[in-house]
C-alpha cells in the first residue's frame, strides 16, 4: 500500500497556498492599475500623481488594518472581534482630541507631526494594553460579554471625544476636525510617507513572529507546552496592533468593520490558519476592497460618499451573521 | 528527576493542593490515581508549568519550571491536558506536526516529517490524517493529541487521562507504547488514569491522591491493596492476582 507522506502533503499544501497568494496579488495589482488608469483625462500627469497618492494611502491603511486584525484575533483566540470592534480606533480619536483639548490646536499644527504622532502612539500602546489586560486576561471569557464591552468602550470613547470636542474653542475644533475626518482624498504627503515606513517596519517585525503565532493560535496551554513565551508574544503583538491602528486611524479615520471582513474572508479563502498565508492574504484583500470599492464609488456611481460607510454597512451585516453563527454552536 | 516541593494551590477559599511534596525518579511509568476533584490535573498542570502554583517549587532535572525559558523546557518536558480544544481549523497531520515545534521552530526537516509519519502510523491515524480535528470521533481526536505530544520526543512526558475515550485495543496499545518508551529510551512518563487496572498492569510506580494531598506513593504492587484503594476511592475493592498482575475488582 502506498501511503501519503507528510512531506508530500505539506508540499502540496504549500503549493496551493502560494497559488492563492499569487491570485490575490494579481487581483490587487489589477485593481490598483484600473484605479489609476480608468478614465484618465485632461492633465493626466497631475491626475495620475493624485491618484497614485490616494492608492498609496489605501494600500497603507489596508495593510495596517488587515495585519492588526488578524494578529489581534490570534492573541485573543477568537474570530469575531477585531481592534476596530473593541473600540481601539475610537480610542485613538479620543487621544487625538484630548491632545487638542489640553494643549490647543497650536500644539497639533505647530509641533513636529512625527513627534506628535509618536506621543499618540505611546498613549495608544498604554491604553490598548490596559484595555486588553482588563478584558482578556481572565480564565473565562464569554464572547458576548467581550462584544458588549467592545461596543461600550467604543461608544464611551467616541462620546468622550465629542464631549471634549465641544469644549474646545471653535478655531481649534476646525483644525481637529480636519485631522479627524480625513479621507483618502486629503491625505497629508509627509504623514503618508511616515505611515508607510511604520507599517512596513511593524509588519516585518511581525513576520518574524509568524511561526510562534501559529502555535499561539492553538491556545495558551498548547503554546506554553510547545515552548512559546505566551506573554512576550502577546505583548509584542499588542504594541504592533496599537501602532498599526494608530497609523490607519490617523490617515483616514475609523473603518470599524474592514478588519473583520478581510481577516475572515482571507481565512475562508486560504482554507488554512497559518499566518504566513492569512496575513498577506487579508492585506491583499483589504487593498482590493478599498481600491476596488473606491473605484466603483467614484467612477461607476460618481458618488462622493465615504467608502467607510459602505464597508461598515457590509461588514456590520457580516459581523451580525458571525455572531448568530457563534450563538448556534 | 521531577521534584515537587511544598506546592500549594487555592481557588478562592478552597485549597486544591495542600503542601504537596514528591519526587519522581527518571525512567519509568508513574500513574497518578485518585477520585474526581482530588487535584490530579492541578498537580500535573503545575508540574507542566501550565498553571502557576501559589507557593512551593517544581524542578525538572534541576530546572525550575517557572523560571526556565519555555523553549528550553519544551525540549525536555511535554504535557497533555485532560481537555483539549482548538478553535482553529487544523488537520490531524498539522496538529501532530506542531509537536515538532520545539525542535524545528516552524521549519520542519525531513527527520521531523519522518517522526510525524511514524506517530501517525503508530496511532492508526493514517486514514483520517488530512481530516479536520472536529470531524473525528472523540477517541480518534484523543489519539491525535497524544501523538502530537509524543512527537515532541521529550525525556519527560506528562499525560492527563490519555486513555480518555479510547476503546480497549487502543488503550492497551497506548499503554504498551508508553511503557516501551520508558524501558527502551529511559523516558519518564507520568499519567493520570482512572482505570486502576491499567495503572496496575503498566506502571512502575503509583501516586495516590486524595483531597489535594498525596496519600501514598510507591511501587505498584505495594499500593494495589484493598486497604489503600478503599481509602483513596471510598469504595470496597477486592484485589486478585491474575496472570501475575494485581487486578482490582469493584464492578458489582
Ligand atoms: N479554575 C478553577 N476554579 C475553581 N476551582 C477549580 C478550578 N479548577 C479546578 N478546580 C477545583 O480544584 C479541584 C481539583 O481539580 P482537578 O482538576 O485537579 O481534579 P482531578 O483530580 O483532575 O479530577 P478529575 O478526575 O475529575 O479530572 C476540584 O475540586 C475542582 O473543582
Ligand atoms: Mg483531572
Amino acid at each position: 500500500m502506498s501511503r501519503v507522506t507528510s512531506a508530500e502533503t505539506f508540499a502540496r499544501v504549500r503549493r496551493r497556498e502560494n497559488r492563492v497568494l499569487a491570485l490575490l496579488a494579481l487581483a490587487a495589482v489589477a485593481t490598483v492599475v484600473a484605479f489609476c488608469l480608468i478614465a484618465l483625462r485632461g492633465n493626466w500627469e497631475y491626475a495620475l500623481t493624485i491618484r497614485a497618492r490616494k492608492v498609496a494611502a489605501m494600500v497603507v491603511v489596508g495593510c495596517a488594518v488587515a495585519v492588526s486584525s488578524v494578529l489581534f484575533q490570534t492573541v485573543t483566540n477568537n474570530r469575531v472581534l477585531t481592534p476596530g470592534i473593541m473600540g481601539f480606533d475610537s480610542l485613538f480619536v479620543l487621544v487625538q482630541t484630548l491632545v487638542v483639548y489640553f494643549f490647543g490646536a497650536l500644539a497639533l499644527s505647530s509641533a513636529d507631526p512625527r513627534l506628535m504622532f509618536a506621543g499618540q502612539v505611546v498613549a495608544m500602546v498604554v491604553f490598548a494594553g490596559a484595555l486588553y489586560r482588563w478584558l482578556f486576561d481572565r480564565r473565562s471569557r464569554d464572547l458576548y460579554v467581550l462584544v458588549l464591552a467592545g461596543v461600550v468602550c467604543g461608544t464611551l470613547f467616541s462620546s468622550l471625544s465629542s464631549l471634549a470636542a465641544r469644549l474646545i474653542n471653535p478655531n481649534d475644533f476646525v483644525v481637529l476636525q480636519d485631522t479627524l475626518f480625513a479621507n483618502f482624498n486629503s491625505v497629508d504627503r509627509n504623514l503618508l510617507a511616515v505611515s508607510a515606513a511604520l507599517v512596513a517596519v511593524v509588519s516585518l517585525w511581525m513576520v518574524r513572529l509568524f511561526p510562534r503565532l501559529d502555535v499561539l493560535a492553538l491556545g495558551r496551554e498548547h503554546a506554553l507546552n510547545l515552548g512559546v513565551d505566551h506573554r512576550s508574544v502577546v505583548n509584542q503583538v499588542l504594541v504592533a496592533v496599537a501602532v498599526l491602528v494608530s497609523v490607519a486611524t490617523a490617515l483616514v479615520g475609523p473603518i470599524t468593520f474592514l478588519g473583520l471582513l478581510v481577516a475572515n474572508l482571507a481565512r475562508q479563502f486560504a482554507g488554512v490558519s497559518r499566518h504566513r498565508v492569512v496575513v498577506p492574504a487579508s492585506a491583499l484583500l483589504a487593498v482590493v476592497a478599498l481600491v476596488g470599492g473606491q473605484l466603483v464609488l467614484e467612477r461607476v456611481f460618481a458618488l462622493d460618499t465615504a467608502l467607510s460607510v459602505i464597508i461598515n454597512f457590509v461588514g456590520g451585516i457580516y459581523f451580525i451573521a458571525l455572531l448568530i453563527r457563534e450563538a448556534k454552536r | 528527576m521531577i521534584e515537587v516541593r511544598n506546592v500549594t494551590k487555592t481557588y478562592g477559599s478552597t485549597r486544591v493542593l495542600d503542601d504537596v511534596s514528591l519526587t519522581i525518579v527518571p525512567g519509568g511509568v508513574t500513574s497518578i490515581i485518585g477520585a474526581n476533584g482530588a487535584g490530579k490535573s492541578t498537580l500535573l498542570s503545575i508540574i507542566g508549568r501550565l498553571l502557576p502554583a501559589d507557593s512551593g517549587r517544581v524542578t525538572v532535572d534541576g530546572l525550575d519550571v517557572t523560571t526556565t525559558p519555555g523553549a528550553t523546557l519544551a525540549k525536555r518536558l511535554a504535557v497533555l491536558r485532560q481537555e483539549n480544544h482548538t478553535s482553529i481549523r487544523l488537520s490531524v497531520r498539522e496538529l501532530v506536526a506542531f509537536g515538532r515545534f520545539p525542535h524545528s521552530r516552524g521549519r520542519l526537516t525531513a527527520a521531523d516529517l519522518a517522526t510525524v509519519d511514524e506517530a501517525i502510523a503508530y496511532f492508526e491515524l493514517e486514514e483520517f490524517a488530512d481530516r479536520q480535528l472536529d470531524q473525528l470521533s472523540g477517541g480518534q481526536r484523543q489519539r491525535a493529541h497524544v501523538a502530537a505530544v509524543l512527537c515532541q520526543d521529550t525525556d519527560y512526558v506528562l499525560l492527563d487521562e490519555p486513555l480518555n475515550n479510547l476503546d480497549m485495543r487502543h488503550s492497551v496499545q497506548m499503554m504498551r507504547r508508553l511503557r516501551r518508551m520508558a524501558r527502551d529510551f529511559a523516558k519518564t512518563v507520568v499519567l493520570v488514569v482512572h482505570d486502576i487496572n491499567f495503572a496496575s498492569c503498566h506502571s512502575d510506580e503509583v501516586i495516590a491522591m486524595r483531597d489535594g494531598g498525596v496519600v501514598a506513593q510507591g511501587p505498584t504492587a505495594e499500593l494495589m491493596t484493598p486497604e489503600l484503594l478503599s481509602t483513596v476511592f471510598d469504595l470496597d475493592i477486592a484485589v486478585h492476582d491474575i496472570d501475575g498482575n494485581r487486578i482490582g475488582v469493584y464492578y458489582s
